[in-house]
């Protein structure tokens, strides 16, 4: 006799009260991006023609690298999400698309990673 | 039926018009340039990226870094993703308000699109002259 439920087979297959976990995450990422985004504009706009020794202080001061942090997680989220919609939009053939899907996520953990490192090591190195 | 089909296997089903049958609308518009914009920043964000790892490893890196984007096509393109970023956001922030059942009547739709491409340009021009201005 079977005792597992039918959710069992249901879940993660898109009908499992799953099917809005990206629309919510997109808007999620979307809040956060627009304050943290206006924040690292603004500090951007202050760093124009400083000079690298007061660039390299200002983003590993805690609470521009904290924010900046943050901001690069939301943002390659947010980015990974909006380019698989246009990837499924726009790319038909299925071997394509796979790589196409594939290629974004490599591309939104790479982007993040690099960035991440770079804020690590402007706050803790000596 | 069974000719109806195109190489990839796909049944080849009649298509609804396309965006080029259609009069441009400003929410047309909008909404076209809201993915543009998403799309041209996901690739823009490869710029911070490098300008971020540049400063990490070193002086040397960074004074690259910095001459290309200091140059005038450097500052085209930097001006252009300063565009890109405002207006998705201003586009975030109306499919946020669309979000809540609120403003969806044409008229509505019609001032929260023109707004949007508005203050995007506008606050662009804006932070460029204060960041200018402050050097």
């Amino acid at each position: 006799m079977n005792m597992r439920t039918p959710l069992k087979n249901a879940r993660r297959l898109g009908s499992a009260r799953e099917g809005t976990d990206h629309f919510w995450m997109q808007r999620v990422t979307a809040v956060a991006n627009l304050f943290l985004g206006l924040y690292v504009v603004w500090l951007i706009a202050s760093l124009a023609g400083a000079d690298y020794a007061a660039v390299k202080e200002a983003l590993g001061s805690p609470v521009n690298a904290i924010l900046l942090l943050l901001l690069i997680v939301s943002a390659t989220m947010h980015m990974r999400i909006g380019m698989q919609v246009i990837v499924e939009d726009y790319v038909t053939g299925e071997g394509a698309k796979v790589f196409c899907l594939l290629a974004n996520t490599f591309f939104a953990i790479v982007i993040a990673a690099a960035s991440v490192w770079a804020i690590l090591k402007l706050s803790f190195a000596t | 039926m069974s000719d109806a089909r195109s190489s990839s296997g796909a049944v080849n089903r009649p298509l609804s018009p396309h965006i080029q049958i259609y009069r441009p609308l400003i929410n047309m518009v909008m909404s076209i340039l809201h993915r543009i914009t998403g799309a041209a920043l996901y690739f823009g964000s490869l710029l911070l990226a490098l300008w971020l790892t540049a400063a990490a490893v070193g002086p040397d890196q960074f004074a690259f870094v910095n001459g290309i984007f200091s140059s005038l096509p450097g500052k085209i393109v930097l001006f252009g993703f300063t565009w890109a970023l405002l207006h998705h956001m201003m586009g975030g922030i109306r499919h946020f308000i669309w979000d809540t059942c609120h403003g969806l009547d044409i008229a509505s739709v019609k001032f929260l699109s023109t707004i949007s491409g508005v203050v995007s340009v506008a606050a662009t021009v804006g932070i460029w002259a204060a960041a200018y201005l402050a050097q």
